[in-house]
């Protein structure tokens, strides 16, 4: 027999302590991680591009009128109403729309939604709808669909020139813009003189730790890369590092408060800011309160881009998403939303068709810019993944440093 | 005899079982993802994939790159702790042996801020700290702040920010510990002739020694990791490793410098933490 019995209930063999639960504990774990070494889930990641023809689903929507979409807050005219655009599509088509403005950040969803549409799972979306660069990124990976072309004639027939023939999708196949928008400058009239240029915005000392820069890395840089006196659509590696160094010089002085995504124009408001790097439909969208409030088109020009809609891949609404795109394509819908919204609409015919729906607005250069604005106007040259990250890294080492 | 030992045995290891297998889904799992996605090869992407390389110049990389939000991050944490404890000592004290019947009301007020979200209890900061506010413009007034002074996105409130946001881990452990101190203990040490201060540091503060040590813990360790209050409150030069791991991962996609990085503080703090532990007395005071 044993001579277990012979030590007393507390040190027992069998009672518990902590060395002898830590033992188990570590042994347990070290089973675990023997176990999954075995299979090695996540030694290594397969890369995840898909192709779009192979990771598609059946399409039911002419059974089930359904339509999933996913959109940015403030980009739609309130729901509710009767008359609004979401219920008169609802009522001619007879597809009953989940519309979600889930969609906050472009590299925020795509973190959101990369292991799927990454290993060709369903997102349950039907139409996304993200910035141009974000855009040019999914259709690389092959995580959108093709658009059949005769489903969206209005489409075809009605973008507006200058958002015409982009790099990453030239003729259209896979993207719609939703709404454009310029990125420029917008400064506090009551608290400092006008703000005409982003050298600026850098340089001068009575804005010093007053202005803020927007966090998305092309919004930012395609600035820096044009006081460089470089061509954001095509730069070399030299302007890169000569523009990122001057902007961390910039950094170090203390001009920038931060660098912020979406809340500037409450702090433009609230006094705490007086200038910064604003998109121009947000601003529109405060001065109607707050006459002080100003968007300024610098002088080193106004970065154009758009968001887009698109339908990943295994949407199983893909017919009711393309219906969705071309009625929002004609002009009458689109002047509706646009006097929602204030970004730049980009449907031929709109200005016109605003006539009726508020005459006010039909001269409004930042809904419906005129040739002058768009001479100026510059993008940022499509990146491939690695100087993607290399890019975002040093922008990083930057703006978190 | 044997038996009763062996089933009571048996039934301690049935019980961890639960606790074991959360354990390793919810930290072993991922904390072995982790460390594999550090040691990725640095030049893969999304597009091609990543191979296990053993990069271990990833960690190189990140420390050359980010000393210095490290090195702040360590720095806020520790003056937020000491605050914590300062302020929270007081606060525990008051309400273990000078609140009387308003005991429980005080403990409800502590943990009250904690049914309103931790963001918005940050962005309320910002209303308080605003440029134009109440507290700045009464500052300035005071001629405490100069005219174009401020104390929003300044370290001061981020600092004041991580202050207050974890003082409740810092108030309710230490209040623990006081609480359940014998009194007669403080008074038999005024008996005899220990005056306020010495019988403090001779009675009172060693008896609080486990809450201290927890509530230190419970603060540093968050506090030190947290980005909500460098984000909202900061500016580009407060910036800590919280912000710089967010960004490195869903801007940057750069997946394996964000783990290393996770690991390097993860390592850090847990080295901090064990010295501090044994120091400070060990598995008694836990």
């Amino acid at each position: 027999m044993p001579s277990g019995p012979s030590v007393g209930p507390q040190s027992g063999r069998g009672a518990l302590t902590r060395r002898r639960l830590l033992q188990a504990g570590g042994g347990v774990a070290a089973l675990g991680v023997a176990g999954a070494a075995l299979k090695l889930p996540f030694f290594g990641a397969a890369g995840a591009q898909q192709d779009p023809l192979q990771c598609r689903a059946s399409d039911v929507s002419s059974s089930a009128k359904e339509l999933i979409v996913s959109n940015w807050p403030g980009y739609m005219d309130p729901p509710r109403k009767k008359t609004s655009t979401i219920s008169v599509f609802e009522e001619q088509t007879g597809i009953e729309v989940s519309y979600t403005d889930d969609i906050g950040d472009n590299a925020e969803f795509y973190a959101k939604v990369r292991n799927q549409l990454g290993s060709c799972e369903p997102i349950d979306r039907d139409m996304i709808i993200l910035t141009d660069w974000m855009a040019a990124r999914m259709i690389s990976l092959g995580w959108i669909q093709p658009l059949d072309k005769d489903r969206v004639p209005n489409l075809r027939a009605n973008l507006i020139k200058p958002l015409q023939g982009v790099q990453w999708d030239p003729d259209l196949s896979y993207h719609a813009p939703w709404q454009s928008g310029l990125t420029g400058i917008a400064y506090n009239a009551a608290k400092v003189d006008e703000v005409g240029s982003f050298t600026e915005l850098l340089t001068r000392s009575d804005l010093k730790g007053r202005v803020t820069l927007l966090s998305e890395m092309r919004d930012t840089m395609a600035f820096m890369l044009r006081v460089e006196g470089a061509d954001p659509d095509d730069f070399t590696q030299d302007q890169w590092e000569n523009s990122i160094e001057n902007l961390r010089g910039v950094v170090a002085s203390g001009q920038i408060r931060s660098f912020i995504g979406n809340d500037y124009m409450n702090d433009l408001a609230a006094g705490n800011i007086v200038a910064c790097e604003a998109w121009s439909g947000d601003v529109i969208a405060v001065a109607a309160e707050n006459p002080d409030i100003r968007f300024v088109v610098p002088e080193e020009g106004l970065s154009l881009w758009s968001d887009n809609m698109m339908v990943p891949n295994q949407a199983v609404h893909q017919e009711n998403a393309e219906a969705w795109i071309d009625y929002y394509y004609q002009p009458e819908v689109a002047a509706k939303l646009a006097a929602w919204v204030n970004y730049i609409c980009p449907v031929q015919g709109a200005q016109e068709a605003m006539e009726k729906v508020d005459p006010s607005l039909v001269d409004n250069t930042l809904i419906f810019p005129d040739e002058e604005m768009l001479a100026t106007t510059f993008d940022f040259m499509p990146l491939d993944d690695r100087q993607s990250i290399d890019y975002e890294r040093d922008w990083a080492s930057v703006t978190g440093g | 005899m044997a038996e009763t030992v062996r089933r009571r045995g048996r039934t301690g290891y049935l019980l961890i079982i639960p606790g074991a297998l959360w354990l390793l889904v919810f930290f072993a799992f991922p904390f072995y993802s982790l460390i594999a996605t550090s040691l990725y090869d640095p030049t893969g992407s999304d597009f091609r994939g990543y191979q296990m390389t053993y990069a271990f110049g990833n960690y190189v990389d990140v420390v050359e790159a980010y000393w210095q939000p490290l090195l702040r991050s360590l720095l806020y944490g520790a003056i937020a702790t000491f605050f914590c404890l300062v302020l929270g000592y007081v606060l525990a004290y008051a309400i273990a042996f000078k609140s009387g019947r308003y005991k429980t009301l005080m403990l409800v007020l502590v943990i009250a801020p904690f049914l309103t979200s931790f963001l918005v209890r940050t962005l309320s900061w910002k209303l308080l700290l605003a440029d134009d506010g109440f507290i700045v413009n009464t500052l300035q007034l005071l001629q405490v702040l100069g005219d174009d002074g401020r104390l929003l996105a300044t370290p001061f409130a981020v600092v004041a920010g991580l202050t207050y946001n974890f003082l409740p881990f810092m108030v309710l452990p230490l209040f623990a510990s006081l609480d359940k101190m014998d009194y007669r203990l403080i008074e038999a040490s005024r008996d005899l002739y220990g005056n306020p201060v010495v019988s403090f540091f001779k009675v009172t503060w060693p008896l609080s020694l486990p809450g201290v040590v927890s509530g230190t813990l419970l603060t540093f360790i968050p506090a030190v990791g947290d980005f909500i209050n460098a984000e909202l409150l900061g500016n580009t030069n407060t910036r800590m490793i919280g912000n710089v791991v967010q960004s490195l991962f869903t801007d940057a996609n750069d997946y394996p410098a964000a783990g290393a990085l996770s690991v390097i503080l993860m390592t850090m703090i847990l080295a901090m933490v064990l010295v501090y532990v044994r120091r400070a007395g060990t598995e008694e005071l836990l």
